[in-house]
């Protein structure tokens, strides 16, 4: 069956026709073509779908877009302010928080929201938090530096 | 996934009405379990019916010696208590250990508990504490809740509205957390509470969660971890699979149960 959503996507009000089983991952991807926000596994384990939704991190593969009917989703399109880089995004560029990229958009995602529930993550925090967000490629390291880093400027210095 | 109706309940009645009227319908909470369970192809219902829209199944109170989770209050919800912090700080630590920080801002204790996965970590605390299960048309003891893997003691259009646990006079939660799903390969629930001393398992029974009897007699008389060092749990009963054995999962529930003893005081 065919439904009409409407939500506020980075600050955008748009609307669409989906199916009930469309995920909001879908959504955002083929209907909205922004296509920053990954599928890595569609089984709700890596985090690579993170957007927020009305201010929190959650996994876009496992909401459907019925539900997202008429809230706020933020993806990673939203962040910077023109060519100004969100302070996490500069933070995962300058500390090499990233290879090949793939997970990047779900982890700045996630690490923002960790940055507001909790300004100033300690290294422990940093990885207890990245459970739900893999990557293939970095060991990590890097990414709880960028983390770290990202925290500091978000906290203004 | 196949493709379904989609509906949002607009109270607890409404919920009920339309799943009784769907040719073969589902409730969705935080679609945790729900959502990946369609993807598999693993259900097939024609209709979901949402109870996110329905305003009052989440929150937390405190009465009293009583704490009241609403249904669709989510494991974030539960573990940022300070209400929960306060009076069952266990529950609120065992909130606060699952899955991941995304997992538990939508997952809900009515959607877990309703699961009953036999590795999930409600069901250990729902036993241990003595909590009461509340639904649209009954209440129920958690003992009569939880009938076996993957199996409550629902009906097909009952709604969970809430669950209340009594406050314990100590408890605390171990899980020995698979360090892929974080779900518990074993979990151990301590509780001294107003009825005695209770003892729950979870991740390891092939029917789900369990008591183990001999462990809450020895606690009875002495609560220590020493209480309970000789005491095992035979592996007759517990599963084998590709993450451990049975031998294993029964030395482990007296790891745990030991270690909970300890971090209880
Ligand atoms: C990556 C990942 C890791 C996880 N790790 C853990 C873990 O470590 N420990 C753990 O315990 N769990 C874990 N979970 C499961 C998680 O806790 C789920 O949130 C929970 O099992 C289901 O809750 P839900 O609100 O998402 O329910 P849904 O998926 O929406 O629903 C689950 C079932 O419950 C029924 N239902 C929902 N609400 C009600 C209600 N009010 N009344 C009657 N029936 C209802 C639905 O019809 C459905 O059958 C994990 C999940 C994921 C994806
Ligand atoms: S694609 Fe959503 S969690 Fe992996
Ligand atoms: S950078 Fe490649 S998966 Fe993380």
């Amino acid at each position: 069956m065919s439904y009409t959503v409407s939500m506020t996507v980075n600050g955008k009000a748009v609307s669409g026709d989906v199916e009930g089983r469309t995920l909001l991952v879908q959504f955002l991807r083929e209907h909205l073509r922004l296509t920053g926000t990954h599928v890595g596994c569609d089984t709700s384990q890596c985090g690579a779908c993170c957007v927020h939704v009305n201010g929190t991190s959650i996994k876009s593969c496992t909401m459907l877009a019925v539900q997202a009917d008429g809230v706020e989703v933020t993806t990673i399109e939203g962040l910077a302010n023109g060519d100004e880089l969100h302070p996490m995004q500069a933070a995962f560029r300058e500390n090499h928080g990233l290879q090949c990229g793939f997970c990047t958009p779900g982890m700045v995602m996630s690490a923002i929201d960790l940055v507001q529930e909790n300004p100033e993550p300690s290294e422990k925090e940093i990885r207890e938090w990245l459970e739900g967000n893999l990557c293939r490629c970095t060991g990590y390291h890097n990414i709880v530096k960028s983390i770290e880093a990202g925290a500091k400027a978000m906290r203004g210095g | 996934m196949y493709d379904f109706n989609y509906h949002r309940a607009e109270s607890v009645a409404d919920a009920a009405e339309k799943i009784k009227a769907a040719e073969d319908g589902k409730l969705v909470a935080g679609g945790m379990t729900l959502i990946p369970t369609l993807k598999q192809r693993l259900a097939s219902p024609s209709d979901l019916v949402d109870l996110s829209g329905v305003g009052d199944l989440a929150g937390i109170s405190v009465d009293g010696n009583t704490v009241t989770i609403g249904a669709m209050t989510t494991h974030g919800a539960v573990a940022a208590s300070d209400d929960v912090k306060q009076a069952i700080p266990a529950l609120a630590a065992l909130a606060d250990n699952i899955g991941d920080a995304q997992v538990r801002h939508r997952g809900t204790i009515g959607g877990s508990i309703a699961n009953n996965d036999p590795a999930a970590d409600y069901p250990a605390g729902c036993i241990a504490l003595g909590a009461t299960i509340v639904t649209n048309t009954r209440e129920l003891s958690a003992e009569d809740f939880f009938v076996g893997m993957f199996e409550t003691a629902l009906e097909e259009d009952e709604v969970i509205t809430a669950v209340r646990f009594p406050v314990a006079k100590r408890a605390a939660y171990m899980k020995f957390p698979n360090p892929a799903s974080r779900y518990a390969l074993v979990g151990v629930f301590v509780a001294e509470t107003d009825g005695g001393v209770r003892v729950a398992v979870t991740g390891a029974g092939q029917d789900g969660v369990f008591r183990v009897a001999e462990m809450e007699t020895a606690l009875s008389g002495n609560f220590t971890a020493d209480a309970i060092e000789g005491i095992s749990v035979p592996d007759d009963d517990l599963n084998t699979d590709i993450h451990a054995s049975a031998e294993y999962r029964a030395h482990l529930i007296t790891v745990m149960a030991k270690r909970a003893v300890a971090a209880a005081g």
